[in-house]
This record gives C-alpha cells, structure tokens and sequence, in this order.
C-alpha cells in the first residue's frame, strides 16, 4: 500500500469519526429522537386530542385516503406532545413542516414520537408518502397558541 | 491480451439486444421525466397528460430507468466482460433463456403499469396492490438476471484453475461482487414478492404484512444501489485511467473497494427506514454506522480516481499541485475510446455531490428533516442519474459501436452531451434539495397541491426552487435528445470495421499483489455473518409489533378491493 493511500484512509477515518461524533451530541445533547418499536398500543380507529395536564398532551393521528383524523388541533406553546400515528388503509406520511417531526404512517403498527412547540403558528402536517389518486391534497393543521 | 476481439455471431446478437431493448423503453422513462418536473412546476395542473396518468407515469419513470435499464445493462456488460477478460464464452443456451425472461418479464410488468393497472410506484410498497402481471414480471426479469450470473460462475473457477499464479482480472472481480451484491439483494425481494405479493395479489391469500413487506424492500433496497454502482465502478477503475491517458493508482485499491460492497451493502438497508415505527431504534443506530462504513470504500475511490487522473495529467505534460486539473482531455472528441473521458469525469463530479448529501440522508437524526421530501430525488439524480446514468449509456454506445463495427457518430455533439446533463442534473438537484428542506414532498402531483384549500403549504420559497428543477429537467432532456441522435446516427452509419468486442484497459501504478483480497469466500462469509446480526432481530421485531396484516387496496377507493 503507498503512503498516501494509507494517509487518505486515515483522514477520512478521522472524518467519518467527528461525523459520528456530530450524530451523538444531537441524540444526546440536543435530544432528537427517532422512532423506536412499540409493542404496548394497539392501532387505534380514530383520531383522539387527550389533554393529560396544562401543558401534556396526547394526540393519537390516524392517517386514511386521503385526511388525517383529527383535521386540526390547538395546542398551548411549549406543551409537551406525545404524537401517536397510525393507518387505516396504505401507507402514508406524517410531517409536521420546518420541524424534526417526521414519521410514517403503517397499517397495522403505530409510530410514537414526542415533541414540543416553542414557538406560536399555524403548522402544516402533509402526507410525504404517495397512498393513491388523492395524496397530493392530503394535509391537516396544528395550530400552536 | 488486450487487442480486440471477435465474439461468436449468436452471443453477439445477443448482447445487442440487451443493450438496445432498455435503450428503447428509456425513451419512455425519460419522456415522463420530463413530463413530471412540468407538473411539479404547475405548468400541467391535471392528474393527467396525454393519456398518461402522473403516478401512472412516476412509476414508469422509476421502473424503466432504475430497474429494467440497469439490470439489463448490468448483464450485457458482465457477458461481454467474461467474454472479453476471461476469454471464455458463457453458455449460448442459458444466457438467452436469461435473456429471454428478462424481456418477456419487462414485457408484463409493461403492460401492468401502461394499462394502468399498477400505478403503484418503483417501491411498490402494499397494501396498494398492483396487477399480477405487474409482479410476476419483476420476478422473471431478476430470475433472468440470475440465470446469466449462474451460467458465469463455472467459468470463472475454470479459469482460475488454469491460472493459478495470476490474479483475476480487476473488472472481473468487479462484475462478480457486482452480482454476489445483486444475488443478496434480491432474496429477500424474492420472498416478499413470491411468498407475499403475488399470492396475496391473485387473491389466494386476503392479507400481508405491511411492515414486513416494506423492510425487506429495503432490505433489497440498499444493496440495489450499489447492484447500479458497482459497473459505473467497474468503468472507472479499469477504463477511466487509459482513456484519461494514465494508469490506475492502486491495484489493491480497486479489489479492496469491491470486496467492502460485498460484506457492506445489505446491513444498512434500515436508514431507508429511520421514521418507521417497529423497528427500534438501536437497530437503526447500528446501520447508521455501517452506513458510515460503506462511505470508507468511496472516500478511497475518490482518492484512487483522483491520483490516478493526477499521473494521467502530469504525464501530459501538466504540474503544480491542482494546476495539472487543466490537463485532462475533457474536450476530447475522438471517436476512438478517449471520447468516454467527458462522461466519465461529469458523472464523478456530479458523484461528489451525490456522496456528500448521502452521507446526510444516513446521519441518523438529520434524516428527519429531509425524509420523503423533494430532498431525496435530488440526491439521487446525482447518484443513479449521475455516474451511473452516464457511464451506463456511454459504455451502452461504445459497445454497440464496437459491436456493430461502427464510427461513433457527430462526436463533437456526443462531446457536449454529458456536460450538458451534467449542468442539467445539477441545477435539477439544487432546486429539489433546496425546496426539500422546505418541505415540499417528493412523490406528490404538486401541479394539482397548488389547487387546493391549503395554498400555504405549496406557495412561497420551497415552491420557488421546486420550479429551478424545470429548467435543470429541461435541459436533462435536451441533452438525452442530442444523445439519442447521435446514437441512432451511429446505428445507421455506414460499417467502418469489422464488429468486435474491446475494452480500454489501464495499466497498474502500484501493482501488490496483496492475498487477503485475491478470494471471496472470506467476504461472503462476513457477509452473510453482518447480515444475520443486523436484519434478524429487526425483523423478529416487525413480526411482533404488527397487529393486523393488510387487504390490498388500489389507487382509486379508500376501500379496500373485494
């Protein structure tokens, strides 16, 4: 092996080492979260707004062609939000634009992700997944107070 | 060795036409390419052109230009590399029965998706179910391309038997961990769509496992890419060197870098899977890293490809220590070989994008930001649109030509055409991954979205640079129109030579012969070993955190079909 390809496996080791370094400050220290395999709820028929405390909240999502259920939901700012999304046909998407919180929407499973609102605003949640004829009209609204 | 060669009359036709059959059908692929940024841009706001229904059309982009032109390729140039560097002629009887399934298997699935009735995208995810047909030529097409693989191997032990002391020809060994990663890719689509679909789709049995069937896609899913890199990969470590007018850096290199995709391209699938539910996430942690590993093998192809054109352009007289970067034959237009450097040096500058936003997609957390949006798509027009897209053709042209003993013709024209692309590709994908970081979605008809009661979403800056990418579609066309001119020009020329088979070879800079690299059994054990440990839990999982399996429904009705 020359020199130099044993010096450029070195350096892009090196990279690749602070790149992984950069993903575990952001799980640990920012607190980003992926979704993980939940056993412990059962897919659910429709869309529910639970109010646990002033600032907890449950919002169980159900995603079918081509609206999600429920359509639109208040929350207070800075209310911790545990989001629940499941399906009740094909797959969909569920984002909830200029935020972390992207999940997919599979019959039969239900995805889980918790986040909180800073700021106040009308946020878009869009269908990313393609799920028929009518996807590219699927959205719903959380508005943040 | 390495002079031109002449190939038996039937064999030769035969690689002929799995050349020009998906060189045909990509003028469909390319046609709704086109088509599709038009909507994208709102200038065609219905859920149809032309007869041609938008997902309709989406699938048959993704279909054609990612599956069937690839694979089709794939096998041709592996035939023709046997023929050539081994000497060796695979079995007649087999190879066209291999040749046979593969069209008649692209035939069906066709006919599925023209008739309209498997409008369900290149991912096919259930429960939305498509035609039969729309599988079982899917099936015919890979078992097709398994049978070429099969007829291959018999010759490549024989010929290491006779040639003991000598090592495999690099673009052997290339072409056999292209396959080796196709093989593993491919079974466990085989067993989503033989165990699952089809049954499920004829009716025989009424539900499917939707998270299953989704996780072994991508379990196919990521060794797929590299099944379409791996011969780009081929090109530029064995022809791209001599056709720059230099030779290959490292010999080891090249053999390493192979043999990382074969232990490394099936345990990452699940970073096509980070926002899923039932697959947890200390799984998708551990393929995150061996994602990161499988960027090793690139950043030293990078570093080959580079020192290579650095020995080709100092050996042209060029110095300094970038200034030798102006001494490539970019503006070559010979019609001999070195007309291959432009396509090849477009399709690794538009790779280094490619690479760097991939490397994005897999960092575990950033992946949410961008999953499923427009983002997606711009990266990878940079990766299969990029170096795999243009090597393909190119080496598509060459061999024709060479086959049909023809002069490439209007090479001043063919000269301009991967640049264009190139310019074409990039502005494409700077307008889809800028608009994804808005948010805008990537598998969406988004000339109707800008109809609906919910404006907000789709006006605005993210709508701005989605309209970038009409121009760089625009000018992806204009430039496949220039190639396919010159394509058919070359095909009706008049006979220059006799037809024959030839490479470009490039001669080897440092040349170790290094043992560890000179067999695959000890790669494929690994393999097989990483694959288990990082598919067989997750798997267990999505078998137990699924409650119900899924009836199947079409694109048309909530409800699901009787």
């Amino acid at each position: 092996m020359p020199k130099a390809e044993k010096i450029i496996v070195f350096c892009s080791s090196i990279l690749l080492i602070l790149f992984f370094i950069g993903m575990i400050y952001a799980v640990r220290e920012l607190n980003i979260l992926l979704p993980t395999c939940i056993t412990s709820v059962e897919p659910f028929k429709t869309g529910k707004v639970i109010k646990h405390t002033e600032d907890k909240y449950e919002i169980q999502y159900v995603a079918r062609m081509w609206n999600f259920d429920p359509a639109v939901v208040e929350v207070p700012v800075g209310a911790t939000i545990d989001f629940y999304v499941t399906s009740l046909d094909v797959i969909h998407g569920f984002h909830i634009l200029g935020t972390n919180v992207n999940l997919m929407a599979v019959p039969g499973t239900v995805n889980y992700i918790q986040k909180k609102f800073l700021k106040a605003g009308e946020y878009s949640i869009l269908c990313h997944e393609y799920c028929g004829m009518g996807h590219q009209m699927m959205s719903a609204k959380i508005m943040v107070k | 060795m390495m002079e031109k060669m002449k190939i038996e009359k039937s064999f030769r036709r035969l690689i002929l036409i799995e050349l020009l059959f998906p060189i045909l059908l990509l003028v469909l692929g390319i046609y709704h390419g086109f088509i599709q940024v038009l909507y994208r841009a709102g200038v065609i706001q219905s859920t149809s052109f032309l007869g041609l229904d938008y997902y309709q059309g989406l699938t048959l982009h993704g279909v054609v230009n990612a599956i069937v032109f690839t694979t089709f390729f794939a096998v041709a140039f592996g035939h023709a590399l046997i023929l050539f560097y081994l000497k060796k002629t695979p079995h007649l009887l087999f190879s066209w029965i291999s040749g046979g399934l593969m069209v008649l298997g692209t035939l069906l699935a066709s006919y599925a998706i023209l008739s309209g009735k498997a409008s369900v995208l290149y991912t096919f995810y259930p429960p939305l179910k498509a035609h039969p047909l729309f599988y079982i030529g899917a099936t015919l097409l890979v078992i097709g391309s398994w049978i070429a693989f099969f007829a291959w191997i018999p010759l490549y032990r024989s010929w290491r038997k006779e040639n003991a002391n000598q090592k495999t020809p690099l673009a052997i060994v290339g072409i056999f961990s292209t396959f080796l990663v196709w093989l593993m890719a491919t079974l466990p689509l085989a067993y989503e769509v033989l165990v699952m679909l089809i049954p499920w789709s004829l009716g025989f049995v009424p539900t499917v496992n939707v998270m299953l069937a989704r996780t072994l896609f991508w379990f196919f899913g990521h060794p797929l890419v590299y099944f379409w890199l791996l011969p780009a990969y081929i090109m530029f470590y064995v022809m791209l060197p001599k056709v720059s007018g230099g030779k290959l850096y490292s010999d080891f290199a090249g053999r390493f870098v192979f043999m990382c995709f074969i232990i490394l391209s099936a345990p990452v699938g699940l970073h096509h899977q980070f926002t899923d539910p039932a697959i947890r996430s200390s799984w998708k942690w551990f393929h995150t890293v061996l994602t990161f590993g499988i960027a090793i093998p690139s950043f030293m192809t990078f570093f080959t490809l580079c020192a290579s054109l650095e020995y080709a352009a100092k050996s042209r007289g060029g110095t300094g220590l970038l200034r030798w970067w102006t001494k490539l034959p970019y503006f070559n237009k010979d019609n001999h070989e070195q007309w291959l450097f432009p396509y090849f040096i477009s399709g690794l500058i538009l790779f280094s994008f490619g690479g760097i936003t991939g490397l994005i997609n897999a960092s575990y957390t950033m992946n949410s930001v961008i999953h499923n949006t427009s983002w997606v798509p711009g990266h990878f027009h940079t990766t299969v649109g990029g170096p795999v897209f243009l090597s393909f053709i190119a080496m598509s042209l060459f061999m024709v030509a060479r086959l049909l003993g023809k002069e490439i013709q209007f090479p001043k024209l063919n000269m301009w055409v991967p640049y264009l692309w190139m310019v074409g590709v990039l502005t494409f994908s700077i307008g889809m991954s800028v608009a994804g970081i808005y948010g805008v979605p990537r598998r969406t008809n988004l000339g109707i979205s800008y109809m609906t009661s919910q404006p907000d979403i789709f006006r605005g800056l993210g709508m701005l640079w989605s309209n970038m990418s009409v121009l760089g579609g625009g000018l992806m066309s204009l430039s496949m129109v220039f190639f396919f001119f010159v394509f058919i020009t070359t095909l009706c020329s008049k006979k220059k030579m006799e037809g024959h088979l030839y490479f470009p070879t490039s001669e080897t800079y440092y040349d170790e012969n290094i043992s560890f690299v000179q067999n695959f059994k000890p790669w494929i054990i690994i393999a097989i070993v990483l694959i288990v440990i990082a598919y067989g839990l997750p798997l267990y999982d999505v078998i137990q955190a699924t409650f119900y399996g899924s009836a199947g429904f079409t694109p048309q009705s909530p409800l699901p079909t009787p």
